[in-house]
């Protein structure tokens, strides 16, 4: 069963610390929430772990240090959705999804029957048939982002590096979003590494949540354990009310300050 | 389900062949002396082994078209389709549609090497074998890109495209003075510069082909081969670093490619502008900005133009000639309000 560790993972950037000293491991089929406020290192961690900046520390995969493998064998191991993915307007869906496939194509080689299968299924699960040909430039928000889920899909990577998966998108679109990953990630066993601000919605979909803090670790576990009044003041600077629902649920609810009407 | 079926596209191989084959004819049959116009195929079926008809063509006239005409088109065909696939290459690794060939310095660096050879004693090398102003174009093209890409790869970690373009734009200034240096050192050869600058495929001879031949086989297939992963280069560096691809090492080989074959092409035909960005653009306003058909269709459709653009510089002001780069400016400047204009209006 493939797990994956972050072992005392640390990012710089100018020697500065941005991600420092992260410890974790995931099993597969497991949904990890990064969350905290702006400039926590959530981005950073996901990259370091992409293999898209430099950090120390290590990550493992199965056994298998990542950051010996070549950016192919990386890209097969981890598949990232960047926060705001670059969409070219004119690029069909189809040969968008199919760019996914480039870890499994040589530099010079042309994508095989076997690359044209996956995107063809993946179009089909994720119900993009009817887009496929469209360039991506005509899609909606919620259309755009399930093509790059499906383009991350494509990479056939067990793990998923979503960084602000729904930031962009209304309410509906977001759930429709999270709901999709969820469905995936237990359909695929795919371990599911993300960073999400909308806490409540990171606590319905996640199995943990790590909490960030100036690039350090400082509070983990589930929804009930982390979302704390006391430690949201602490850590994000507010005054959230946080409500326990009986189904497991936990809400998270800003509060105005006192003396505001 | 994939867009753009082959068959949509083997069309289109199909046309840009047969545009450049049409253009080539015209290119061989039309000129200010020589045998009537539709002779000259009627010559070229007749020089076809196993074939024999009376094309009325003399031996002095087939010498015209096969000494003067053929290397001229020739050598536009293949200088106009590999600034063509230089710049759709160029335009693919840095995402900007508007970096032409000459981005990192080559033509500053080959016009100063040019510049250098005619304020040499030009009587003196009038001997040699080899024409020293290509060579010395060639060289100064590779001087001048080697020197670019030097410079905007020694800032340690903030080394980037933009860097790079801006060492660029850096090393063409400073090659551009040099250059203005030493012609006003040397007014004489003021003329001749100039001549060069603008362009130039009249003295095109087959030894000029074999000189750029190899040059650009091998810069067009390595283009061509990395086409594929130029394309996914479009969701950006981050984007393609994390689906696998080593951009870094991809932009290096296919700029150096794309240099070498602009080089070779810079040397024996002087700066002829345009080609390497508007023949792009209409391709990709008529295909898409599919880089994997862009490149390959660039390559026709440039070979096309450059040999359609080198016909009326040759008769309209004959016995006189137009510098070719002239004529694609004439025609390209126009026709590259025209493509921003589609795209405001598409937009």
């Amino acid at each position: 069963m493939n797990h994956l560790t972050l072992r005392n993972v640390r990012v710089e950037y100018g020697g500065c610390a941005v991600v420092s000293n992260v410890d974790e491991t995931l099993a597969a089929g497991e949904w990890l929430c990064l969350i905290g406020p702006n400039g926590a290192g959530k981005s950073s961690l996901l990259r370091a772990i992409a293999g898209l900046v430099e950090s120390s520390g290590e990550v493992q995969l199965g056994g298998h240090i990542l950051g010996t493998l070549s950016s192919r064998q990386l890209a097969r191991q981890v598949a990232f959705v960047p926060q705001e993915p670059v969409l070219p307007d004119d690029m069909p869906v189809s040969d968008y999804v199919m760019l996914g496939r480039n870890p499994h194509i040589s530099t010079f080689g042309r994508e095989s029957a076997r690359d044209r299968q996956v995107v063809a299924d993946l179009i089909g699960e994720l119900s993009l048939s009817v887009y496929a040909r469209r360039p991506l430039g005509t899609l909606s928000g919620g259309e755009r982002q399930r093509v790059v889920i499906a383009r991350a899909l494509a990479q056939e990577a067990p793990v998923l590096l979503l960084d602000e998966p729904t930031s962009a998108l209304d309410l509906g679109h977001q759930q429709h979003a999270l709901e999709l990953v969820d469905q995936l990630r237990h359909s695929r066993n795919l371990i599911v590494v993300s960073a999400m601000h909308d806490l409540t919605l990171a606590g319905l979909y996640s199995d943990r949540l790590l909490l960030l803090h100036q690039g350090v670790g400082v509070a983990r576990g589930t929804a009930r354990e982390v979302l704390r009044s006391e430690t949201l003041a602490e850590f994000y600077g507010v005054s959230a009310r946080v409500i326990h629902e009986d189904d497991g649920t936990v809400v998270v609810v800003p509060q105005r300050s006192s003396g505001e009407s | 389900m994939f867009a753009r079926p082959r068959g949509g596209r083997g069309a289109w191989w199909v046309l840009g062949g047969i545009s450049v084959v049409v253009v080539g004819l015209l290119g061989l049959a039309l000129g200010p002396a020589g045998p009537t116009w539709w002779r000259v195929p009627l010559a070229l079926i007749d020089r076809l082994p196993l074939v024999s008809i009376d094309s009325g063509v003399t031996d002095a006239q087939w010498n015209l078209v096969w000494q003067i005409r053929a290397p001229r088109v020739v050598l536009a065909a293949l200088v106009g389709a590999m600034l063509s696939l230089a710049g759709a290459s160029y335009q693919g690794v840095f995402r900007n549609p508007l970096v032409d060939p000459y981005l990192l310095g080559v033509a500053a660096g080959a016009g100063l090497g040019a510049t250098v050879a005619f304020a040499v004693n030009r009587e003196a090398t009038s001997t040699w074998t080899i024409d020293p102003v290509p060579l010395a174009a060639f060289i100064g093209g590779v001087i001048a890109v080697a020197l670019t890409y030097t410079i905007g790869t020694a800032f340690g970690r903030s080394r980037s495209a933009t860097t790079l373009v801006l060492a660029g734009v850096a090393v063409t200034s400073l090659a551009t003075a040099v250059q203005t240096f030493v012609l006003q050192r040397n007014n004489d050869v003021v003329r001749q510069v100039y001549s060069w600058i603008l362009g130039r495929l009249t003295s095109a001879t087959w030894g000029d082909v074999r000189l750029v031949l190899p040059y650009i086989a091998i810069s067009a297939v390595t283009l061509l081969m990395f086409r594929r992963v130029i394309d996914v280069m479009r969701v950006g560096d981050d984007e393609a670093k994390a689906l696998g691809m080593n951009v870094n090492l991809v932009r290096i080989v296919v700029v150096l490619a794309a240099t070498l074959g602009t080089s070779a092409a810079v040397a024996v035909s002087g700066l002829i502008g345009f080609v390497g960005i508007i023949v792009p653009h209409a391709v990709r306003l008529m295909i898409g900005s599919s880089n994997r058909i862009v490149l390959p269709l660039s390559m026709f459709a440039g070979a096309a133009f450059l040999i359609a653009a080198d016909i009326p510089g040759r008769i309209l002001t004959s016995p006189s000639e137009t510098p070719i780069g002239v004529v694609t400016a004439f025609f390209g400047a126009p026709f590259f309000l025209f493509l921003l204009r589609m795209r405001e209006v598409r937009s």
